[in-house]
């Protein structure tokens, strides 16, 4: 179906002396441009351009005169809609609930991931491919069905979960007030824990077997064999899974926003920075909501290459 | 067969904490299809977890009828951004991802690191930014606003670029060229075959996060007749009180999960090769 060139008969002969002839290093920038440019001009427009019109936004403000359909002016405002988005306090507030929920949870999630990875390799473990296919089903599934789903699940009166409960003295009800943030940090446990498994597994595989093996005949086997051996050793996978989670959670959207359209009484659709940023974007001041999506994305990095440098930090210090 | 060194207790703990995690994994799953089978009026009684007054068919024909059968259409336009956003987006970065391993040129390393850096930027924080450009162009709330974004698939062109370097022998390609076959004919030709499997993997990750996709359409669309269903079956929840039976979000989100639950388990070796690129370097 390629639309093919004629094959040309003067093909020049690539390392036929000291190295490429520069006709031929001109042909293969060529060549290598019309591989890239559709991937280039679309990644262009649809990643770099997004990210630079949502800058150029953040630092202008949009001035109307009267009340209704006067003339709009737009103007240079500096850092006002930083200085606005910081004392938004549905922005600020939102930026908080999201640290703790990530400071509670994802450790949890990251801590079962790993002793699940390392159960899974050990010579105990039966059904090896079954577990691990059933541990990365959620991920495969769509966040918003998995969180119109548990948004059921957990209601009183159809959750499997709050007989048994009851049963042994504890009446809760899991879309309180109290309990959303609880349920949100579920959803994503439920969601991604088999996701970092595989990532942690997989780097558990590389282990090479003369290590196991010689640390086997120093008597060293077990939970000691996990801890002194395999965990350092997978270190490069719990850094890279710990990053990707501190970004998922500064980026959480769906199962907060699930909630608040179902319009579950304990779940606010201001929970989220990033459902703060689409409210004032649809509605009251997309300007604000520019300055805010920059505000998160810099939060963001440097939460994440913070922890990178961090722990390099202290790789080289060990 | 190594002797028991392990004891038996050892054992069964073991596979005792597995099996705990996968029923949490898959008692809300099993919840989901029992209670979809749940004739009318029985959802809230009987056991949350086993079948009572199964009418699993009037459920299904109710969910496809529904608002004039506007799931069917969710199901398909599902189907359309996530068919045709994969196959470009395989299509673009396996070219892309060719051109890098096998071309030398000048700046190649600075476009590959960009391409590598926006890897790890999740899809979210494109969200609003894409949303803002595209209601200045007047794009939203239409099929392109869904579509153009999903042509772009960083990561496949990472996962093409290790794959064509480890896979691809450059005298395959010097051979292809003296025999006379052009730049395009040998890529489609010879790159492309040897490198299948990296774009049955490109396709399934991409084609997953599309369908999986729900900040953008709801962002971007507002006609009920141009909703994924992701977005379309969030709202069917939302207006549960007034007056959508829950029932119908119940069984929409177990049929549209259907598909999926197949798919996952027919292509399990490629979900693995996809992940193990992106986690082990």
């Amino acid at each position: 179906m390629s639309t093919q060139t004629a094959p040309s008969p003067a093909r020049p002969r690539p390392r036929s002396g000291a190295g490429p002839s520069r006709r031929y290093r001109r042909r293969t920038s060529l060549n290598a441009a019309g591989f890239l440019v559709p991937f280039g001009v679309l990644f262009t427009a649809m990643m770099l351009a997004p990210i630079g019109y949502a800058l150029y936004q953040s630092f202008f403000k949009v001035h109307r005169q009267g009340l209704f359909g006067g003339a709009q002016t737009t103007q240079f405002a500096g850092f006002d809609n930083f200085v606005d988005a910081l004392h938004d306090g549905d922005f600020m507030g939102s930026l908080g609930r999201v640290a703790l929920l990530g400071v509670l949870q994802v450790p949890l999630m990251l801590g079962l991931a790993l002793l699940l990875a390392l159960l899974l390799d050990s010579r105990s473990a039966r059904f090896r491919k079954t577990f691990r296919l059933t541990f990365f089903l959620p991920y495969a599934l769509p966040g918003a069905i998995a969180a119109v789903m548990w948004s059921f699940l957990l209601v009183k009166d159809l959750s499997p979960f709050t007989g048994p409960l009851a049963a042994i003295g504890i009446h809760t009800d899991f879309l309180s007030a109290g309990w959303v943030p609880a349920s949100i940090g579920n959803m994503i446990t439920w969601g991604w824990t088999g996701y970092n498994m595989l990532i942690i597994y997989s780097a558990l595989q590389t282990v090479p077997g003369e290590v196991i093996e010689a640390a086997t005949l120093d008597n060293c086997t077990g939970w000691r064999l996990a801890w002194h051996v395999k965990i350092p050793l997978v270190r490069p996978a719990l850094v890279l899974t710990t990053v990707f989670s501190i970004i998922g959670t500064a980026q959480l959207y769906t199962e907060p926003a699930v909630l608040a359209a179902a319009r579950i009484p304990g779940a606010s659709n201001k929970f989220s920075p990033i459902m703060n940023t689409t409210l004032n974007a649809s509605q009251a001041d997309p300007n604000l909501a520019a300055a805010e999506s920059v505000l998160l994305a810099l939060v963001t990095l440097v939460l994440s290459f913070g922890f990178l440098k961090f722990t390099q930090r202290r790789t080289a210090d060990a | 067969m190594t002797a028991t060194r392990t004891p038996l207790t050892g054992r069964l703990v073991v596979n005792a904490v597995l099996g705990l995690m996968a029923l949490y994994t898959l008692i809300p799953l099993w919840w989901l299809m029992v209670s979809a089978t749940k004739g009318e009026g029985y959802l809230y009684q009987g056991s949350p977890l086993w079948f009572s007054h199964f009418d699993l068919g009037a459920n299904v024909s109710r969910v496809f009828s529904f608002q004039g059968g506007v799931f069917s259409s969710w199901l398909a336009n599902s189907a359309l951004y996530s068919l045709v956003g994969a196959a470009v987006s395989t299509l673009l970065s396996v070219m892309a991802g060719f051109a890098l391993a096998k071309y030398r040129f000048r700046g190649r390393e600075a476009i590959f690191n960009v391409i590598l850096a926006s890897v790890l930027i999740p899809a979210p924080m494109f969200a609003l930014p894409l949303f803002l450009m595209m209601a200045k162009l007047q794009l939203t709330n239409s099929y392109w606003a869904i579509l153009l974004p999903s042509f772009v698939s960083p990561f496949g062109v990472y996962l093409s670029r290790i794959y064509a370097s480890a896979s691809v022998p450059d005298e395959l390609l010097e051979a292809a060229r003296m025999d006379g076959a052009g730049e395009q004919r040998t890529f489609f030709r010879i790159a492309l075959p040897v490198m299948s499997p990296a774009l049955v993997t490109i396709f399934l990750f991409q084609f997953v996060s599309v369908w999986n996709n729900y900040l953008l359409p709801a962002l971007m669309l507002n006609d009920a007749s141009k909703l994924p269903v992701t977005v379309g079956l969030v709202q069917w929840r939302s207006s549960f009180a007034n007056g959508v039976p829950p029932i119908l979000p119940i069984t929409g989100a177990f049929v549209s999960l259907v598909p999926l639950l197949v798919a996952f388990v027919a292509l399990q070796r490629f979900w693995r090769s996809g992940l193990t690129a992106g986690a082990v370097k």
